[in-house]
């Protein structure tokens, strides 16, 4: 065994050992905390599998974003979770643990009588993708070889925001969204959430505009963004929004929107939905991504913000 | 072994974990937890099939890295919905488990 595999053996097991914890721990807000490095950890595998752009999402959303909205919910149902005396009986929680060793054993089986050689679309897509105009091919399967799944990721984000608005108490219908400010007097937070916005705001830009070649793109880089409004948000620097603005509904729309319009003209000029004519690929999947980044930013930061709770201006 | 069925391994792994505690637990934020980490186990298989399709100088397919990425944004999406439901019910006095006893003992409180 070499030290290469170790190495890799030593992250597998990091990963496996801070799962159990986010289901073992007792307290929630320790399973959430465990569920954060979980995601850190898990970037790292992605690293090991030569997918760097997984690996920026997984560390931006799936750990970052994820990792707020639980521990802003385990602080909140805490004292309810106290209450809970019972779980199942030691027989039933056998019976669960041999069904889940039974379905790892078998996924694990998979994992070993998987076809050799590989099935690879990769040869495919670097070979399409000049026509793009974009130098990364995981950027050219999101935008233009799979555009409609993008198109349709984005249409679940703004769904996603709808239900959760529709979860507002009657008092605070088209009010603001109630982000605790649990750090608002918090000397180093607000020094942080007046210092890093600007070189977040650069990071975000460079992620998404140099995504059209390398490793990044519209969604990592909104996510630093929206990573930054969230700051200035929980720091008390900055107001949320309230739900009924109307230029908040007319920028949760504008990405998919527009990618609409685009596919839609795409029937007329390049002979199907979602086709860009050759010559002006890249320009298109560039006007498109730049209202989508924006229309990504704000939908991240409000599902975190949650439901509006408030119609006062405090 | 190579590395990348030790992470396929891990994946299977991770699914199992998950499916466990969204069987065995009752609170609710445990389960989302949980379930999340099914998924994140099912997005680690796919990793590894992506992975393995290395090809073409590339270091792994990006067909499957690019629905992995999708696929992280929707069920980062499903887990905000979920969080703002279990809150929603929280608020409104419903509890935030599905523990029986727990509930009991609120329903009692209630009453008296």
């Amino acid at each position: 065994m070499s030290f290469e595999l170790n190495y890799e053996l030593l992250v597998g097991l990091l990963v496996l050992t801070t799962a159990a914890w986010s289901v073992a721990a007792r307290d929630s807000y320790s399973a959430a905390v465990g569920f954060v490095s979980y995601g850190l950890l898990l970037a790292i595998v992605w690293m090991q599998l030569q997918a760097v752009d997984v690996a920026l999402t997984e560390v931006a959303i799936g750990s970052g974003l994820t990792g707020l909205l639980l521990l802003g919910a385990a602080a909140r149902v805490r004292a309810a979770e106290a209450r809970v005396v019972a779980r199942p009986s030691i027989a039933l929680r056998t019976l669960a643990a041999l069904a889940c060793v039974g379905i790892s054993v078998a996924l694990a089986a998979t994992v070993l009588s998987l076809p050799q050689p590989a099935p690879s679309l990769a040869a495919e897509a670097l070979a399409a993708l000049p026509a793009t105009g974009l130098g990364n091919p995981v950027n050219g399967v999101l935008m233009a070889f799979r555009a409609f799944d993008t198109l349709l990721e984005k249409v679940v984000l703004v769904l996603s925001l709808v239900g959760v608005w529709s979860l507002a108490p009657e008092s605070g219908w088209t009010g603001r969204p109630r982000l605790l400010h649990p750090f608002a007097d918090d000397g180093v937070l607000r020094f942080l959430a007046r210092t890093l916005p600007p070189l977040g705001l650069l990071l975000g830009l460079h992620l998404m505009w140099n995504g059209a070649d390398e490793p990044g793109g519209a969604f990592q880089g909104a996510t630093v963004l929206a990573a930054m409004w969230l700051l200035v948000l929980m720091a008390g620097l900055g107001e949320a929004p309230q739900v009924r603005a109307r230029w908040l509904r007319v920028a949760a729309v504008a990405g998919p929107a527009t990618f609409l319009a685009v596919g839609l003209a795409g029937m007329g000029i390049a002979g199907a939905f979602l086709a860009y004519p050759e010559a002006h690929a890249k320009t298109l999947i560039l006007f498109v991504e730049l209202p989508m980044m924006l229309t990504i930013a704000l939908v991240l930061a409000l599902l975190v913000a949650g439901p509006p709770e408030r119609t006062d201006g405090t | 072994m190579n590395p990348t069925t030790l992470f396929g391994l891990c994946g299977a792994a991770l699914v199992g974990i998950g499916l466990y505690g969204l069987l065995t637990d009752p609170r609710l934020l445990r389960k989302i937890i949980a379930f999340n980490l099914v998924g994140s186990g099912v997005f680690l298989l796919f990793g590894v099939v992506a992975r393995r399709g290395a090809a073409a100088g590339l270091g792994g397919d990006p067909v499957p890295q690019a629905l992995v990425i999708t696929g992280i944004v929707v069920a980062f999406s499903a887990t905000a919905l979920a969080v703002a439901l279990l809150l929603r019910l929280h608020e409104s006095g419903g509890g935030a488990t599905l523990d029986d006893a727990a509930d009991g003992a609120r329903t009692d409180r209630s009453r008296s």
